[in-house]
């Protein structure tokens, strides 16, 4: 039986929602081409990072150890995959397409000269071949190409599989790497970390609240913080505001910004341009403000309000406010 | 870094982002018969860092292009806002898979290399193309050169010998630190790129522009053809036209466990 690796993110031992939903979508794959599923879990953290990988369906996970893999590194991550396939002698190796994700799966690509297809959507076998849907444009436009390669190297699009546990857990068994790693495969290694903020964070937070042309200055930003605020939320902006420099490049959302994955996305005087839409649309839910009813962002909303933000904003901020009194003078 | 900063910028023509996409009848391509076209943004970026760090330290940026004959127009504005020199490896092949692009640069750039008779110091990619977003010719051109790379970088500060650059994470920042001479994939958001003076443009229109044949190659990956999305279907319910529509609002938002 063929087995499928597949390389689990995790950041000094914490994996997300996003590694469990590759998981998932990795399982699937291997379940429709009657492969095993292993996990690949690099470096510093990895046991941490392993729990539970059996729920998801990895009947062995791979604890990649080696004295120089102390922290995130491309070339040592990549060194260490590559070997681990030429060793299991895997049929493909698979990632979630996120930045390291991405950029790991193009090293090993580089390593042996295979073939890297990135954030696909759809994978299906063609005799010996895959053809796949994958991402083009962010997610605006899509692709149907063909790989012809004797180990497939892929990458899955984040958010395309919803991370679900397995019918039944696999057995999950513990097995440890330890790669040839050298001096030159660590040149790449984080080397420091700086911390900004901690808690919410526009990638994983449940509310983003959006400001965009609409807004109209930096200074307006302000009833759109407050409400994001109140809600524990992230403050999110479209491409013209940051060349505008309203806003910082990392508050943008959108197709070169970050992807957001919220229950509610709430875009405030954004029209909706294709390169923005990409950016959020797996928002569950969307609440567009905006004085232009025909604006792509209020036609493919779930909600919309068609008003000045500058008066709805607050609006909904006071009456949340209203509302958590009442509920407190009543409780 | 040293005197005289040698820095590389491979750049892509690309639709202009926002563009409405159409398909050809074929769904081989995008209709660009109507559209405008721009250096992909990640790029656009990358040129602009390199032109700020050779105004800083003193050097030369030059920058390079796989594509039809009129990428010479991004070319062209790469000029207009800095750029020292330009080479275009001409191609009527549209879609170039990203294993045979790396190879095509790898051979132009030895060759550029060969006649400075010095590596560039620094190769700057963007993360990824706006179109295809293949996310990999950048790192298949430095392995192929034996150089570092690291992808994903909003952050560059330039050493004697080595250069450190930061990569944005939810948090804040990861920070590497590459030996020279390295590669570096840049994101948007690293800097504003700056318009084009008068006097840059006329720079532009008479720049010479180098030419080298690019090599063709093919690999496992081949495309089979475009198609656009489905449609996320519209049923958009409309609360209200005024502050007034608050209160429905805020009844979503507590449906949603949100408030």
């Amino acid at each position: 039986m063929s087995i499928f690796l597949y390389l689990v993110e995790h950041d000094r031992g914490r994996i997300d929602e996003t590694a469990l939903g590759g998981l998932t979508g990795a399982r699937l794959l291997a379940e429709s081409r009657d492969a095993g599923l292993q996990a690949v879990v690099i470096g510093a953290g990895a046991a941490t990072a392993a729990e539970g990988l059996d729920a998801y369906g990895a009947e062995l996970i791979h604890l990649v150890r080696h004295d120089l893999l102390v922290d995130y590194g491309p070339d040592a991550w990549a060194e260490s995959l590559a070997q681990l396939a030429g060793t299991t002698g895997a049929g493909a190796v698979i990632a979630t397409g996120t930045d390291r994700g991405n950029e790991v799966m193009a090293q090993v690509g580089a390593r042996t000269d295979l073939a890297m297809v990135a954030n696909c959507l759809e994978i299906e076998p063609d005799g010996d071949d895959w053809l796949m849907t994958r991402v083009r444009w962010g997610g605006s436009l899509r692709e149907r190409a063909r790989l012809s390669a004797p180990v497939k190297l892929v990458t899955l699009a984040p958010h395309s599989t919803d991370a679900a546990p397995a019918g039944e857990p696999a057995a999950g068994t513990v097995a440890e790497f330890n790669p040839e790693l050298d001096e030159s495969d660590a040149v790449t290694m984080v080397v420091d970390r700086v911390t900004v903020s901690e808690g919410i964070t526009l990638a994983t937070a449940p509310v983003v609240v959006s400001g965009g042309r609409g807004v109209g200055s930096a200074e307006a930003f302000d009833i759109i913080e407050e409400l994001a605020d109140l809600l524990g939320g992230a403050v999110g902006c479209s491409r013209v505001v940051t060349n505008n420099g309203w806003k910082n490049h990392k508050f943008q959302v959108g197709q070169t910004g970050t992807v957001v994955a919220p229950d509610l996305y709430i875009a405030c005087g954004i029209s909706g341009a294709i390169q923005h839409w990409v950016g959020m649309m797996n928002a569950k839910n969307v609440l567009a403000i905006n004085i232009d009813r025909d604006a792509p962002m209020v036609t493919k909303a779930d909600w919309a309000v068609i008003a000045d933000l500058h008066q709805v904003v607050p609006a909904i901020s006071a009456e949340i406010a209203r509302r958590r009194t009442l509920a407190a003078e009543s409780g | 870094m040293g005197s005289a900063v040698r820095i590389l910028v491979c750049v892509k023509r690309v639709p202009a982002p926002g563009a409405k996409i159409v398909l050809t009848p074929d769904a081989q391509d995008i209709d660009s018969s109507l559209l405008g076209f721009a250096i992909s943004p990640h790029e656009e970026c990358a040129v602009e860092e390199a032109v700020r760090i050779v105004e800083r330290e003193g050097g030369s940026v030059t920058v390079m292009t796989l594509g039809p004959p009129e990428a010479e127009e991004q070319l062209r504005s790469a000029v207009a806002v800095g750029a020292t020199s330009v080479v275009l490896l001409p191609s009527d092949v549209p879609d170039w898979d990203p294993v045979s692009t790396s190879r095509a640069l790898v051979s132009a750039l030895a060759g550029l290399e060969d006649e400075q008779g010095e590596p560039f110091d620094l190769i700057l990619f963007g993360n990824e193309s706006a179109d295809s977003g293949g996310y990999q010719v950048g790192i298949r051109v430095a392995r192929s050169l034996g150089r570092p790379m690291v992808t994903g970088i909003k952050g560059i500060d330039t050493g004697e010998d080595s250069i450190s650059a930061r990569r944005e994470t939810p948090s804040g920042w990861e920070v590497y630190r590459l030996p020279l001479p390295a590669v570096v994939g840049v994101k948007e958001g690293i800097n504003l790129p700056r318009y084009p003076t008068l006097k840059g443009r006329m720079t532009a229109r008479r720049a010479p522009v180098t030419t080298i044949e690019p090599v063709a190659g093919s690999s496992g990956q081949s495309k089979v053809m475009l198609m656009t999305p489905p449609d996320a279907g519209s049923a958009v319910e409309i609360l209200g036209e005024g502050p007034e529509a608050a209160p429905a609002i805020v009844d979503i938002m507590e449906s949603l466990g949100l408030v």
